[in-house]
């Protein structure tokens, strides 16, 4: 069905980060249009207990609502959702978010690769992951599936990141469709579709 | 890989066979973890792997005990626990008797901070604390009261950050990197399997915790659990569940009064 739908082939827009990516994402959140037809889905590494504070924060760089998702949420589309600290994020088959209180992954928890895969499995071809700074390597097995599941895989460009490990691994072992800086990245989601 | 298909299939025999339901369980996390233990057990099919699990008792316990998530901690979300002190515990305490139910207690982290609570309140002497879990494997550990040693210093931090002023290693004894808590402590505490899916109500209490248990559960399923907390909470009990969980949009929120920041619920009807 999505085929024949070429308007809004894309419904969700995932965002990973780690160390050095939050400035990442208050340039960019400022710059995005306020009617974007997909949902944005949010996971970064954090530190515990700096905890609610971050969706306010994330909040006040947008137009679009944000919210730190709670267990059943659903996802709709012109909305940012980021992934609550100290639980892995899932995406469900009738597009609702659940929560799993499980083992850290890549040291941590929220993982990016657990919520890339269980996103990936959900919106197939429908879908966009973005990976930026970090100094670790979540995120790259989620590409991967990402991509194998037919989405489309985005870095953001590592000599722009301050933390280019992250990106650079990802461009090492994963199929990468582009690799963007912030001003791209802001041009790219506002056309994505 | 394994299909969808197949997991429906492995929910279907393990309710025949043996007549436990996940059947209801959120779907991401039962497939993620299902997958895991394939892989680290190994086996290179999926027949394979639902041959031993229809056919070997023993495994079915690991299948049960790697399928359900059981990590847990001391003192998790230090707030909470100050808010039970400082909100809660002072109205329970006049009463003529405590009783606690914690569903889906794991390895009893939590049963343990909440007998320190008690204790610290006055409260403990006139408490139960009932701790229950599906999972026969964790509620031995609860019954041994011991944890690890390493982990002591982050418990004794968020314990501190919970409000408590004690020291923290008043309250177990350590030996071979192991903490014993006190015997005073675990005295209080019952301890029996109880499956939330399809056991009933066994009691009725003035608090219950079921904290980071209904994350795992499908909306249908959340509302029936909820309506069993309902039936087995006293007039003006409590109900505390996990940070990200909520009670807005299910079928009690009516009856229920959230009463500050924290998670916990008060039943005013
Ligand atoms: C992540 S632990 C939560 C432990 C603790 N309450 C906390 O928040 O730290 C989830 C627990 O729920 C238990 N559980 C899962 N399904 C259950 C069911 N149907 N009935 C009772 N307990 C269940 C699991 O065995 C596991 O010990």
């Amino acid at each position: 069905m999505e085929e024949s739908d070429v308007t809004s082939s894309v419904k969700a827009l995932l965002i990973g980060g780690s160390a050095g990516s939050l400035q990442v994402l208050f340039n960019l959140l400022p710059s995005l249009h306020h009617d974007l037809p997909f949902a944005m889905i949010v996971v970064l590494h954090r530190r515990h207990s700096a905890d609610s504070a971050l969706s306010e924060l994330l909040a006040t760089k947008s137009v679009l609502p944000t919210h730190e998702v709670e267990d059943k949420d659903v996802i709709r589309p012109g909305h940012i959702y980021l992934a609550p600290a100290d639980y892995h994020l899932l995406v469900e088959k009738d597009e609702t978010f659940s929560l799993d209180y499980s083992e850290k992954v890549n040291f941590s928890r929220p993982s990016i690769d657990v919520t890339f895969e269980s996103a990936a499995e959900v919106y197939g071809s429908s879908l966009a992951a973005l990976l930026l700074s970090g100094a670790n390597e979540d995120g790259t097995k989620g590409l991967m599936y990402v991509k194998k599941m037919g989405g489309i895989t985005l870095v953001q460009d590592p000599e722009t990141a301050q933390m280019p490990y992250m990106p650079h691994y990802a461009m090492l072992h994963a199929v990468i469709d582009q690799v963007l800086n912030i001003r791209q990245m802001s041009h790219y989601i506002n056309n994505l579709r | 890989m394994i299909e969808d298909e197949e997991v429906e299939i492995l929910l279907t025999d393990l309710v025949d066979i043996y007549g436990y339901d996940f059947t209801s369980y959120s779907r991401a996390s039962l497939k993620r973890r299902i997958i895991r233990l394939v892989s680290i057990d190994k086996f290179p099919s999926f027949a394979e792997f639902r041959y031993k699990v229809r056919t070997d008792e023993n495994y079915l316990k690991r299948f049960v005990e790697e399928i359900t998530v059981n990590v847990t901690e001391m003192f998790r979300d230090p707030s909470f626990y100050k808010s039970l002190r400082e909100d809660i515990l002072p109205v329970l305490g006049t009463k003529p008797f405590i009783r606690v139910w914690h569903a889906g207690c794991s390895t009893g982290e939590e049963v343990f901070s909440m007998a320190i609570l008690l204790k610290e309140a006055g409260l403990l002497r006139k408490s139960l604390l009932y701790a229950t879990d599906l999972n026969p494997s964790v509620l031995d550990k609860v019954r041994k009261g011991i944890f690890p040693l390493q982990q002591m210093k982050h418990y004794s931090e968020s314990y501190i950050e919970s409000g408590g002023l004690k020291d923290f290693s008043e309250y177990y004894t350590a030996n071979y990197g192991q903490a014993k808590f006190d015997r005073e402590l675990s005295e209080k505490i019952i301890i029996s399997t109880h499956n939330l899916v399809s056991d009933s109500s066994f009691n009725e209490f003035d608090l219950i915790l079921c904290r980071n248990v209904l994350i795992y559960f499908d909306k249908d399923l959340q509302d029936r659990v909820l309506k069993l907390f309902d039936a087995s909470l006293g007039t003006l009990g409590y109900l505390a569940l996990g940070t990200k969980e909520t009670l807005k949009f299910s079928v009690i929120q009516n009856k229920y009064k959230q009463l500050n920041r924290e998670k916990i619920w008060k039943k005013v009807m």
